[in-house]
């Protein structure tokens, strides 16, 4: 690079004061009402499903060279789910935007009440997958600010270019870059910060939220744990769990399957079935499937490859194992009553490897699962209805899905999120807007009805009848004022 | 501190083992325990009545007023909505993943940590007592150190009346308050200062534990213009209802100052020295229905925001400070500098600015340059104008043509945005702020869906965008071989 070129870098450094710069800006948009507008709204709305809809294939294209992602795990996951989204936004959106009424009561007569929905202000969005979160905080009304991860290079330069050309670029911005430019971002006082990643950079920036009373959603991740019952369609049951784990990034999402919980005396029988199912999807050489996407970059890589290589565990792999380090693959790999305490069984995996951990009674594995941190889902196969009972209020996770795998996502009328160490808030559908929003309680009352009791000076009398009117109860007060209440 | 810190850890080792054996998820348990807490009230209504005169020299009618009759109606209210609010919540699922249920389900938190404040020592800390228990949580309560009788109070009758192994009080200063902090909590209910629930969530941050932080902020009273004059009369009662009579302006949706076209200013004043003096006297000071200072503290610091003397020169009624008795008269001001302490600062106390403006729509302007109360009140008749703060302004909640009534809705949410807050709670919100809503989705083994799975072909593509579409008819046509 040349000397030049170089200054200019240098100049364009993203430090706190460019940081404040930016946000002083989008608030002056903020303020001067644009985004409230439902007007407005629709237009970045529509924008971005014209974006979606003539750039696919550079989107694609984008995660195929961060990540070897198969076209159609990019179209349809990506690309087509984000559509849906979209679409069922466009179509609600002026209900959502509608105050919804309150009933008062007689306490407050006359009054009505109506709760009213308004944008936060200027919101940060970091994550690596941006866009969902996007048309929540489009819908909203809210001015925003979109940090994708560096780790995905080609897809955060993607989403910085299609923003310069199709959305409204006073309200919506996106900056790039890694732990500096991340930094300068947090300094500064946001109105929402949405986050997308893992557990240990959550607390850094709930902590650097919290110096401003910003609210935030966190959307992490955990070891999502798969209990496998006997007496299920097994052939049926491993294709979706297949599916979950490896047909969605090769088990690098956050609601992929993290490792599987069964009885010593199915296992055998599930092991059969996965490696038959996953040599149907992928072929006898998974390292050379296209169907598979490859490990998201070399660090990535070292730390999977630790997890296979721990003395504790290189010994239970009982399928796959391959790796290519040059093309940052790894095959799909099982390994079989790896102990509790090992590297594989303490941190989400993320990854294409799959733990097998066998129980004497199936009903054993939820107590294997409440003793970790909460994760962000939890599956279960079965048909045992007293199992699912138990499954539902045993187990505590962002959300459940029964004999089936990741499909919620999918789902934008259940809400979508963590608890605990697996995250705080939830979206999808209405709750995207929802969390993107205010909800301001708007109480209007008349000038008559004004109950003396209220005001001093304060007497015994009026204690009598206070102690009605609060309790609400019609009689009471008409008893009371009548002076038949004996309270 | 030790000693102290292994007492914490005991209590809440006892909170943890107690949720896990499942019993404060039971129906019958919460029940239990709302009905436990209203004979707690019910039973040592005159010992309430004492330590808040103790502590604040509140009356019975304040304390009756906002503190026991709110939660004995928020508790009644808990109890008979608790089925509802305990049912799973169906959710229509697409058809594409036919035959399939979905549903939501509440669930407790686990633990939580309840950090109340000291000007309504018993409201706030049994209100979100109710939603944690209706939502089926064990709890460790830590009431204000600064309103003593009452931390007593809860200390000592708490354990008579309710489950001690799943509900505890610890009292104790600051540092008792930094060794709760320190713990894993499962959620973080905190009402006080901007400043300390700050530190509260930079504390909760360690354990990604979730926070619902109830604060203030300076809650301004618009005053439109009215024709009225019946209706002026009602305004200056409720203002000053919802300034003085009210703990004597300690309270978080306290007016805090009134805006007001300057044309009126004078009519206001005197209205006001005239129902201040119809409600508590020629001499305040002499006046039982009056709250005094919490301490010494709060005393000392609102007599130095009236010591700047370009405010003590703004003093249009009041200003008498008593510091043994820790009274303070309700104290008027006109036009004090707006960036003086006293306007820059939530009050917190019986001084109540008039700020003056050419022209009451500046007041929305006004509003916004400065952070967003936990409440604003605007007393208007006009009803272009009530839209125009509703959708111009932004605010925990707003209340047009009263003061403080906000609290006896249980359909209302109750609670703050930006510096005034997050989260919030009152009614069926303070059983959401306690639970953590589970999505389940249940499939059946019926109706596989082939082209979900690999090896990929141009035919899966078509039917999975057109599924994700969910746009069934060409999809039908696509599996019947029509569309290509």
């Amino acid at each position: 690079m040349g000397s030049e070129e170089e200054t200019k870098k240098k100049n364009e450094v993203f430090d706190a004061e460019a940081a404040s710069l930016f946000v002083k800006e989008l608030r002056g948009t903020f303020a001067s009402g644009k985004t409230k507008s439902y007007g407005w709204r629709v237009s970045q709305l529509k924008s971005l499903m014209k974006m979606l809809n003539e750039r696919e294939p550079d989107i694609v294209d984008a995660l195929r060279q961060d990540l070897d992602k198969p076209e159609l795990e990019s179209s349809i996951y990506e690309v087509a789910l984000l559509k849906t989204s979209i679409k069922s936004a466009l179509k609600e959106l002026k209900h959502w935007m509608t105050p919804e009424k309150a009933k008062t009561s007689i306490t407050t007569f006359p009054s009505s009440a109506e709760i009213v929905p308004e944008p936060f202000g200027v919101v940060l969005i970091i994550s690596p997958w941006n866009y969902p979160f996007f048309v929540g905080a489009i819908a909203a009304g809210n001015a925003l600010v979109l940090k994708p991860s560096e780790v995905a290079p080609a897809s955060s330069s993607l989403l910085a270019k299609l923003v310069g050309e199709y959305m409204d670029l006073s309200s919506i911005r996106v900056v790039e870059g890694a732990v500096a430019e991340t930094s300068a971002l947090l300094d500064q006082k946001w109105d929402k910060i949405c986050y997308t990643g893992n557990s240990r950079v959550a607390r850094i920036v709930m902590a650097a939220a919290a110096k401003h009373l910003t609210p935030v959603l966190l959307e992490l991740g955990g070891k999502s744990p798969v209990v496998f019952d006997s007496g299920i369609n097994l052939k049926v049951a491993c294709r979706r769990m297949i599916m979950g784990k490896w047909g969605c990034n090769n088990g690098q999402a956050c609601i992929s399957p993290d490792h599987i919980i069964t009885t010593k005396d199915y296992a055998p029988k599930l092991l059969e079935s996965l490696k038959n199912e996953l040599e149907n999807f992928y072929g006898k050489n998974p390292l050379e499937s296209k169907d598979l996407s490859r490990i998201v970059n070399s660090n990535h890589f070292a730390r999977l490859s630790k997890l296979l290589d721990d003395d504790k565990v290189s010994g239970k792999i009982v399928h796959g194992g391959e790796r290519d380090k040059n093309k940052l693959r790894i095959a799909p790999t099982l390994l079989l009553d790896v102990p509790r305490d090992s590297l594989i069984m303490s941190e989400e995996i993320f990854g294409p490897l799959l733990p097998i951990l066998t129980v004497d009674k199936i009903e054993d594995s939820f107590d294997i699962i409440n003793s970790g941190t909460k994760p962000l889902a939890a599956y279960l196969f079965t048909n045992n209805k007293k199992l699912k009972q138990q499954f539902v209020e045993t187990v505590s996770a962002g959300g459940l899905v029964i004999n089936d795998t990741a499909v919620h996502l999918a789902v934008h009328s259940l809400p979508f999120g963590g608890v605990q160490e697996s995250g705080m808030g939830a979206y999808h559908g209405k709750f995207s807007f929802d969390v993107f929003s205010h909800k301001k309680a708007v109480l209007s009352r008349g000038f008559i009805g004004d109950v003396p009791v209220r005001y001093p000076p304060y007497t015994k009398g009026k204690l009598r009848l206070l102690k009605v009117l609060i309790s609400g109860s019609l009689l009471g007060i008409i008893r009371a004022l009548l002076g038949w209440s004996k309270a | 501190m030790a000693a102290a810190m292994g007492e914490i850890e005991d209590k809440l080792a006892e909170l943890r083992q107690t949720f896990r054996s499942g019993i404060t998820k039971s129906v019958a348990w919460r029940k239990n325990q709302l009905r436990a807490l209203i004979e707690l009230l019910q039973d040592n209504e005159d010992k309430i009545f004492k330590a808040l005169h103790q502590d604040l020299g509140k009356h019975p009618v304040e304390t009756y007023r906002d503190e026991i009759g709110l939660i004995k109606k928020s508790a009644k209210y808990a109890l008979s909505c608790l089925d509802k609010w305990m049912a799973p919540k169906k959710r229509r699922l697409p058809l594409l993943f036919f035959p399939a249920s979905g549903e939501v389900v509440s669930e407790p938190f686990g633990v939580v940590l309840i950090c109340s404040a000291w000007n309504f020592p018993i409201n706030l800390a049994l209100e979100p007592l109710i939603g944690a228990i209706a939502a089926g949580n064990t709890v460790m309560l830590k009431p204000s150190e600064l309103a003593v009788e009452c931390a007593s109070f809860l200390a000592e009758t708490i354990p008579l009346y309710l489950d001690c192994k799943a509900i505890k009080v610890t009292n104790g200063g600051v540092d008792v308050c930094e060794q709760l902090l320190q713990q894993k909590w499962n959620k973080i209910f905190f009402t006080g200062s901007p400043r300390v629930g700050s530190i509260v969530m930079s504390a909760a941050a360690k354990h990604l534990t979730p926070v619902t932080l109830e604060l203030g902020g300076k809650c301004p009273a618009i005053l439109d213009t009215l024709s009225s004059p019946l209706d002026i009369k009602v305004t200056v009662k409720r203002i000053i209802g919802g300034k003085f009579a009210s703990c004597n302006g300690q309270v978080c949706i306290g007016v805090d100052y009134i805006l007001v076209e300057k044309k009126f200013a004078a009519t206001l004043i005197e209205l006001l020295k005239t129902t201040i003096k119809k409600f508590y006297g020629e001499n305040p000071k002499d006046s039982k229905s009056i709250s005094r200072i919490i301490n010494e503290y709060h005393f000392e610091r609102l007599r130095k925001l009236l010591e700047d003397p370009l405010v003590a020169d703004a003093i249009v009624h009041g200003g008498l400070l008593d510091k043994e008795n820790l009274f303070i008269e309700p104290t008027i001001l006109l036009d004090p500098p707006l960036d003086a302490e006293i306007m820059t600062e939530e009050i917190f106390g019986p001084i109540l600015p008039i700020i003056t403006l050419n022209n009451i729509q500046e007041s929305i302007e006004f509003i916004n340059s400065r952070p967003k109360p936990l409440v604003i009140y605007a007393f208007t008749k006009d009803e272009t104008f009530k839209k125009q703060i509703v959708s111009g302004t932004s605010s925990g909640s707003l209340i047009f043509n009263d003061t403080l009534v906000q609290q006896l809705c249980d359909v209302l949410p109750f609670g703050g945005v930006g510096q005034s807050g997050i989260g919030r709670y009152h009614g069926h919100y303070s059983f959401e702020t306690f639970s953590h809503e589970k999505a389940i989705m249940q499939r059946s083994f019926f109706l596989e869906l082939e082209p979900r799975y690999p090896p990929w072909n141009d035919f899966k593509m078509k039917f999975l965008r057109l599924a994700y579409d969910f746009d069934y008819f060409n999809l039908l046509l696509l599996l019947l071989g029509l569309k290509r």
